[in-house]
């Protein structure tokens, strides 16, 4: 019996090696009617590449399209894959090296291939998107079939614990499980909004001093090194928060005689504002320095200080960049996943104190799908509903930050 | 006057909604060099890349008229650019060698087109250079970058690229205007060399330089073109006022 | 006319202002140092272990009792790892039978963490004094920690190691290259040289965009929904996690790609079409060769985000227990983040240090890539 590793490596070396034999055959064709007939249109190579395109695209197409019935558990032969796609090739190939003859287009018939090639792969981040959406889409609708869209919204208690019973047919009589996202959606914004009250004016200020208080040499070597700040890996400021700085924060607030939680908001939404700092940073340094230097100049004649010339001629030309980077920043921290799942709580908690547990969207999706839970359970296909609403707020925050830095462009043409 | 080379009739073409040239008539003749003038943004550059095709690849730019070389239309359906552009050759105006070697530089054409085998590199390299009167400056560093050349040699570097190909006609875009005088008058020269071969259509803005190099010359305002003629008859006895006021200075 | 001292008091403000700068720069670089101080100063104790050296009886009772081998005293000490490998020995080497030799064997975590005087070491009491006897004997010595790098994964936590989880790294990042950098460059090519200028390609530049502000998480959904069960990519595998990072990777690679191909200047694309080269011919033996350079370095980085990346992989299951280098892309598999995450929540304390360990194995693993790539980009660096 083949595996499907075994089917797929076969089915390579077998296309390559006809691929090579083809290429090899019509260029030696071409080579001898060169010499019969005269000169070419295309050169010899072209009339290669023409007899692997006409065997190979039948051939993969064909593939695909067995891959995808087989996935769909239509058909499983391989050697129906087999002769049927590789049979099409043969035929197509065949009939393309009957009219091989001096003045044949093969060049042409080359670049029209591959430039559909290029367009193919173009196409795959269409798909990627399209994927996305429809996975996401697909099952949260499973999902409000079961719950209603809104008691999602607006109910105030998490507690789906009971779903994976009633889900596995052990329904005991027990709690009916409720699944109102506010108080995740709460916590995902507490920390966000403790992440930004760090980054923005961290991130601002450093932007500030970079592009116009500092050196070129300086500023060339302050960027990348507040950039190694978006290179460290979640998981590290994940563990960070979790082992050093939630910690750090008990006892901070032990010294004032206030009660922390272990898994408080603070910690992970101070390690996130750290990591955004670059995002706020590096963009506005780059709105700024586009903010045109008459402009500049027009202020401090008029006998402005370098800092009231900022404030009120730089930071206003550069506003919708800034916000544009604000936003950007915003969508990033709200779909933040390690730092949160590492260093904040499991527990839906609506609350306004940073020192007590909050837990988030992102932590509530990697909980329900990476336990043992069947697939179908209501559950798990929250984590959908979940990543539903993530992936709305995201579109809309870089949607609305596009728009914005279009505006801004526009200004300056 | 001997057969037209190129004829161009009510040639018009269209950048989106704004018509650049507005039905021009011309004819270029074989083995002659032709001049074409007039002020800023009249259209020569448009022109001159119509005769190759260059402007197929700029977005939104539509041609209207007909262009035929050697009496066949280079806008019909079943023209290969490739093949027309390898007849009409294009040097432009900041010198654009490849980031390559002087002998790559030189071989690429003939290779892409097999004009030449392993065997006739070496010679095609040596006549091209020549042609373009660059061989002996350049000889002992066949393989060093193109691109480390002096400004004036880049270009013949870039004519010799061209006459690599064989082509008949050779269109020339300012050829001269980032060099110095002495490297203009290399080129002025060269092109007299050339022009026993191939026929040549060239851009300039320097009156003097078209007085000194070509055969004919025409004059464009405003995408159209206003007088053409000998270019003896142009400079001494204009038949249009435009002409006569550009050529003597009066308006720019 | 302002008032000399509104003067002064204006050029406070100028000089306030400018402090805020500086303190926002020292607060971010404060924040890195202490941060890999502390990573540093967590990770350093677990290059070292502790090796305690022990009589080893060869006898029959060992090979069905492994713990027979060694004094009742000692068996609280040293790591089953070393005790499980005796039977095996005594078979290759039958000659040792009845005989007692003096051996290193690697102790087990608790006697590890007592003696690197860290809390929570769990060592009992009665223990103590004969661990600290046997320090002062030099019948425990701390050695480098090899196993951590000939290792995988491993319940007892003296013998964990980060192998397996280097090599799933590695064959992830290959799927993720050979699946992200040829679609994402043919993509970029496609945009930048063949497109047609219309709505088509507007909306594909737009999705592009869109796909990088997408949060790591949702490809994972993505990866879960597709690639595992509607294609059936085996749930753990380094095919199902390295597809989801090729797509993930891919606006990356894209964007970066395509400003690599901007900068080739028009004015060499212009000079191959008038020797009459062909579209494709201009993009293959100019315009590519040329933008090489900044498609690597676009492409390094891409890889080192991908690199760092565990959210999508937590969610296609790459955080199984995974004591050896996975031999197939079809088997489970775990990367080096991940490793990191799982044993950033054992509760033995033992293993802080490795995870610890662990990050700054990946941190200089990537600062290594990124620096790679500042480097291309400085000497392959062409200025038109
Ligand atoms: N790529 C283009 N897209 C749109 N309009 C163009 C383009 N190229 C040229 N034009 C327009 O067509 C007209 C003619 O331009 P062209 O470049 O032919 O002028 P020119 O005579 O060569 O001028 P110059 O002497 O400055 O080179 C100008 O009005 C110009 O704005
Ligand atoms: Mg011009």
């Amino acid at each position: 019996m083949m595996t499907t590793a075994d089917v797929f490596t076969w089915f390579i070396s077998a296309i390559a090696s006809l691929s090579i034999i083809a290429f090899v055959y019509a260029r030696f064709t071409a080579i001898k009617i060169e010499q019969q007939e005269g000169r070419l249109h295309s050169r010899p190579n072209f009339f290669g590449w023409y007899a692997v395109s006409r065997l190979c695209v039948p051939t993969l197409g064909l593939a695909f399209l067995y891959s995808i019935f087989h996935m769909a558990g239509l058909i499983n032969s391989n050697l129906l894959l087999f002769c049927v796609s590789f049979g099409a090739g043969f035929i197509y190939l065949f009939l393309g090296l009957k009219h091989l003859h001096k003045d044949f287009r093969a060049r042409q018939a080359v670049e029209k291939v591959s430039r559909r090639l290029f367009f193919l792969a173009a196409l795959i981040s269409i798909f990627t998107t399209l994927g996305i959406v429809f996975s996401v889409l697909f099952e949260a609708f499973r999902f409000f079939t079961i719950v209603p869209l809104w008691d999602f919204l607006t109910g105030t208690s998490w507690n789906p614990d009971t779903a994976f019973l009633i889900g596995a047919g052990r329904d005991e009589g027990g709690a009916v499980p409720e699944f109102g996202s506010l108080p995740i959606f709460a916590g995902t914004f507490m920390i966000t909004i403790i992440a930004m009250l760090v980054a923005v004016p961290v991130g601002l200020f450093a932007a500030i001093y970079m592009s116009e208080y500092a050196s070129h040499r300086v500023r060339n070597m302050l960027k990348p090194t507040l950039e190694i700040l978006a290179g460290i890996p979640t998981v590290v400021y994940g563990f960070f928060a979790a082992i050093t700085i939630s910690p750090l924060v008990v006892h901070a607030a032990e010294a004032f005689g206030l009660q922390a939680d272990f898994t408080n908001a603070l910690a992970p939404g101070l390690i996130m504002g750290i990591m955004i700092i670059p995002f706020i940073s590096s963009l506005s340094d780059d709105v700024i320095r586009a903010v045109p230097q008459p402009l500049r100049d027009g202020s401090l004649a008029l006998g402005t200080t370098h800092a009231e010339t900022i404030k009120n001629v730089v930071l206003p030309a550069a506003f919708p960049g800034i916000v544009a980077a604000f936003l950007l920043a915003v969508s990033r921290a709200i779909g933040e996943t390690m730092i949160v799942v590492m260093a904040a709580g499991l527990r839906p908690n609506l609350t306004a104190n940073p020192l007590e547990g909050v837990t988030t969207v992102t932590v509530k999706i990697v909980e329900a799908l990476t336990g043992d839970q069947e697939f179908d359970s209501a559950f798990t296909l929250a984590a959908f509903a979940l990543g539903l609403v993530l992936l709305i707020i995201t579109l809309v925050l870089n949607i609305g930050s596009t728009i914005v830095v279009r505006k801004f462009t526009q200004r300056y043409e | 006057m001997s057969k037209a080379k190129i004829s161009v009739s009510n040639l018009k073409l269209w950048y989106g909604n704004n018509e650049a040239l507005h039905g021009i008539d011309v004819e270029f003749q074989a083995k002659k060099v032709t001049a074409l003038i007039g002020p800023s943004g009249c259209g020569k550059s448009t022109l001159l890349r119509c005769l190759n095709r260059m402007n197929d690849r700029i977005v939104g730019c539509r041609v209207d008229g007909n262009v035929l070389l050697d009496g066949n239309d280079i806008y019909a359906p079943d023209v290969d650019v490739v093949e027309l552009r390898t007849n009409v050759g294009m040097v432009f105006q900041k010198p654009n060698p490849f980031p390559k070697s002087i002998y790559e530089n030189i071989v690429y054409a003939p290779q892409i087109h097999g004009m030449v085998d392993k065997t006739g590199m070496d010679e095609l390299v040596e006549t091209s250079l020549r042609k373009a009167s660059i061989w002996d400056e350049v000889k002992d560093k066949l393989h060093e970058p193109g691109t480390a050349l002096s400004g004036g040699q880049q270009q013949r570097l870039c004519i010799a690229r061209t006459i690599a190909v064989k082509p008949d006609v050779i269109l020339m875009d300012e050829p001269c205007s980032a060099l110095d005088p002495i490297a203009t008058a290399k080129i002025e020269e060269l092109i007299d060399e050339l022009k026993s071969e191939y026929t040549i259509i060239m851009v300039t803005h320097n009156m003097q330089q078209a007085a000194r190099v070509s055969d004919h010359t025409a004059f464009f305002y405003m995408g159209d073109l206003i007088e053409f003629g000998n270019t003896s008859d142009i400079f001494t006895k204009p038949q249009q006022q435009q002409t006569e006021d550009y050529i003597t200075g009066r308006f720019g | 006319m302002s008032s000399p001292s509104n003067l002064k008091r204006r050029y406070r403000a100028d000089k306030r202002f400018k402090l805020y700068g500086i303190a926002a720069i020292a607060f971010s670089l404060c924040f890195l140092t202490f941060f890999f101080v502390d990573i540093i100063g967590k990770a350093i104790p677990a290059f070292e272990q502790a090796y305690i050296q022990v009589p080893v009886t060869y006898n029959e009772a060992l090979k069905s009792n492994y713990n027979k081998a060694i004094p009742k005293a000692y068996r609280r000490l040293v790591s089953k790892a070393f005790l499980r490998t005796l039977p095996q020995k005594l078979e290759a080497h039958p000659e040792l039978l009845g005989t007692t030799q003096p051996e290193w064997a690697l102790a087990n975590h608790r006697v590890d963490q007592f003696l690197k005087q860290h809390e929570g070491h769990g060592l009992k009491k009665k223990y103590r004094s004969k661990v600290e006897q046997l320090y002062q004997e030099d019948k425990i010595e701390f050695r480098f920690n090899a196993n951590f790098f000939s290792r995988g994964d491993s319940k007892m936590a003296e013998n964990a190691g980060v192998l397996a989880a280097v090599m799933g790294s590695v064959l992830v990042l290959l799927i993720t290259i050979l699946v992200a950098v040829p679609i994402g460059v043919m993509t970029a090519i496609y945009l930048e040289e063949f497109a047609p200028d219309n709505k088509f390609t507007q909306a594909i530049e737009v999705n592009i965009n869109n796909l990088a502000a997408i949060p790591s998480i949702l490809y994972g959904l993505l990866g879960l929904a597709i690639f595992i069960n509607v294609m059936g990519v085996p749930r753990s595998s380094a095919l199902a996690g390295g597809l989801t990072l090729a797509l993930m990777t891919l606006p990356v690679i894209i964007i970066s790609t395509r400003a690599a191909l901007r900068s080739v200047p028009q004015s060499i694309r212009d000079a191959a079409y008038g020797l009459g080269a062909s579209n494709l011919q201009v993009v293959m033996h100019h315009v590519l060769p040329l933008a090489f350079p900044g498609i690597l370095t676009g492409s390094i980085i891409g890889l080192a985000q991908a690199m760092g990346e565990t959210a999508p992989l937590l969610i296609v299951g790459m955080m199984a227990y995974i004591p050896e280098a996975p031999s197939s892309i079809l088997n489970a598999a775990t990367v080096l983040p991940a490793q990191v995450y799982t044993w950033s929540s054992e509760s033995m304390r033992a293993f802080e240090e490795r995870t610890a360990a662990g990050i700054l194995v990946l941190l200089v693993v990537l600062l290594s890539l990124n620096a790679l790539a500042v480097y291309l980009r400085k000497r392959f660096e062409v200025r038109w």
